[in-house]
């Protein structure tokens, strides 16, 4: 056995830590095949102040497995989702943990956690770039996956004026044929008799998926 | 000529025929030997997330598949058990059975299509062509169930589109007898060849603790001696019915390096392990129907009802794989959708497993963690930057094959 703790355990652990600054605290199970066997997940909403220490608190019960730092724009906030997996590696026990971070859009100033977990980085930078959120401390913070090129202030995840403006957009369907370039051949078709659409004009052609 | 003063920068990439897909390298060196690495992924963009968020939950499983060419089907699996669990549709037990048949045969063709690669990228291509050519029988075996070769479009919101009836048992059997009579010539061929030996043999080395806190996963992982496999961990669709175990390079040899050859040993003997589900799979499946709503305008009536947040987990071939879906309750596309795929773990393992090592073996160590750009680059709009100094066509691929022949002489 390599789980020490069940999920509900885990989650009274972080309750009776950090107290009142954990909250909407629950835990989620999801059962698929016929054996229906658990998919176990602690959800918790932390306060920016704290996450360094709750990721450190993760650490010392067991070293987890960074998943992602997902992002989401919910119109007031910028919320971080903080994926991360304990007790893998023994059968049906792993306990996955998402720490929610909500930061305000005036201010979206989150601590790294790259020092405890090295592989963070990448996933830090990546939100940097997505939807603008500012890591402080990260030790590598240049963008990742858009290009040196990219708009400032132009977050692609964002909801909001700071989204990816129309004038980016470029609708393929509007383009039309290059002018610069002569036109193909068209041919004309062959006039062709179909006998059936000519007997049953009313038939329509079956075109459901 | 002027002077170069060691450490020199060596840019390789973003498009380089030893790399197969688009990123940019820029290593240090001095003289042979890497000194330090840096990459920038984000070649391979098209916006799929951003377009996602602009469709309705159907349309985005079918982009799901386009993802990647390769493992595309674990894609669409993450993202529809996400949406299923975000709004609680109850999947039939048979398309539990299907979905993980149709995953297993992906991992087969995916370990030998990279299997074909690693022989390439070593100058081996006798036996390159071997792993593709046998290859085909999976692929033929999947077009049998699904009619297609790739980007399979099975997966459905609450179940699969096609079932498997017992009239096509025969020929999956017959693709499994088929693998299962080349696995021994497979791990004969790729782990009893000196040369392959001599090459990945403590190469690109990485350890059981560097593996964790850079937070690696699947093969790459399970190669370090780190278990880990999102199959047994947190079972999903019918994996937690099935009876198997993690595969770690001590199934083979009694000791676990972290090199690029328990790579090799961890993905060929994870498709025996595919043969062995796929069996079980055959053996178990419950009857009845394999999908939940037939009517995809009610499905969608009903999503678009659905507000919650879920976080869905697969194994994909190259390791897990995750979806994160938030609906809202008030219009049909999702409110956020953000995929994390395989690649995107493994890359900061780059990182670690070049130092140190040679100019000739950076094409095998860098091919090692299966890496896939499609999969991990998707998100921004336009994509601008030219090449600068990129090393000539195949002049990679040409010093990986000179170290091996050098080797054997």
């Amino acid at each position: 056995m390599r789980a020490s703790m069940t999920p509900h355990e885990l989650a009274d652990h972080f309750v009776q830590k950090f107290g009142s600054q954990v909250s909407n605290v629950h835990v989620k199970e999801w059962c698929e095949g016929v054996q229906k066997r658990p998919q176990k997940t602690v959800w918790m909403t932390i306060p920016r102040e704290i996450l360094t220490d709750a990721v450190a608190e993760l650490i010392s019960i067991d070293y987890p497995h960074l998943g992602v730092i997902a992002a989401a724009d919910n119109g007031e906030m910028i919320d971080l989702l903080y994926h991360l997996q304990v007790f893998f590696g023994g059968k049906h026990e792993e306990i996955c943990v998402v720490f929610i971070v909500q930061l305000p859009k005036s201010d979206p100033h989150v601590p790294t956690i790259s020092h405890l977990i090295p592989g963070a980085v990448y996933s830090e930078r990546e939100k940097q770039d997505m939807i603008g959120v500012i890591v402080d401390g990260i030790p590598d913070g240049r963008r990742i996956f858009l290009p040196d090129d990219f708009p400032e202030e132009v977050y692609p995840w964002r909801k909001d004026e700071k989204g990816i403006p129309n004038s980016m957009i470029k609708e393929l369907w509007k383009v039309g044929r290059p002018t610069d370039r002569p036109a193909p051949p068209v041919s004309t078709p062959e006039p062709t008799e179909n006998p059936q659409t000519k007997s049953n004009p009313e038939v329509q052609s079956g075109g459901a998926a | 000529m002027s002077e170069k003063k060691a450490p020199y920068e060596l840019p390789i990439g973003p498009i380089h025929p030893a790399l197969k897909e688009p990123i940019n390298f820029t290593f240090t060196m001095n003289g042979e030997v890497i000194e330090s690495v840096d990459f920038a992924p984000g070649r391979a963009h098209r916006g799929i997330e951003w377009m996602g968020m602009r469709r309705n939950p159907v349309q985005i499983l079918h982009l799901c598949d386009r993802i990647c060419g390769i493992c595309g089907v674990h894609h669409a699996l993450a993202f529809a058990q996400a949406v299923e669990q975000i709004a609680a549709i109850e999947v039939p037990e048979r398309a539990y059975y299907v979905r993980t048949i149709i995953a297993e045969l992906e991992r087969i063709q995916s370990h030998i299509l990279w299997a074909g690669v690693a022989a390439h990228e070593l100058g081996f291509d006798t036996l390159f062509y071997l792993a593709w050519q046998i290859r085909e029988e999976s692929i033929d075996v999947i077009e049998y169930i699904t009619g297609n070769r790739v980007n399979y479009g099975i997966i459905m919101l609450g179940g699969t589109r096609r079932d498997i009836t017992p009239e096509m048992f025969p020929r999956i059997e017959q693709a499994l007898q088929y693998y299962e009579g080349l696995l021994e010539k497979m791990i004969n061929l790729f782990l009893n060849d000196k040369t392959i030996a001599m090459r990945c043999k403590n190469t690109g080395i990485l350890s059981k603790r560097r593996a964790l806190e850079l937070g690696t996963v699947g093969p790459t992982s399970r190669a370090s001696g780190l278990a880990m496999d999102v199959r047994i961990d947190s079972p999903y669709a019918a994996y937690g019915d099935i009876d198997f175990e993690m595969v770690l390079p001590d199934v083979y040899s009694n000791e676990t390096n972290g090199d690029v050859y328990d790579r090799i040993v961890v993905r060929i003997f994870e498709i025996r392990q595919s043969i062995d589900i796929i069996r079980q799979c055959l053996k178990q499946m419950p009857q009845g129907p394999v999908l939940a709503e037939e009517k995809y305008a009610k499905l969608l009536m009903n999503l678009k009802k659905t507000a919650g947040e879920a976080f869905a987990r697969v194994e994909a071939p190259r390791g897990e794989d995750m979806h994160y879906v938030r609906m809202n309750g008030k219009q049909e596309p999702p409110e956020m959708w953000k995929v994390k795929a395989s690649t995107y773990s493994n890359q900061m393992a780059w990182i670690e497993i070049l130092q140190g090592e040679q100019i000739a073996d950076i094409p095998i160590i860098v091919a090692s963690i299966d890496p896939c750009m499609s999969c991990t680059d998707r998100v921004a709009v336009v994509d601008t930057e030219g090449t600068v100094g990129v090393l000539t066509k195949e002049h990679l691929h040409r010093l990986s094959v000179e170290k091996t022949r050098r080797l054997m002489a």
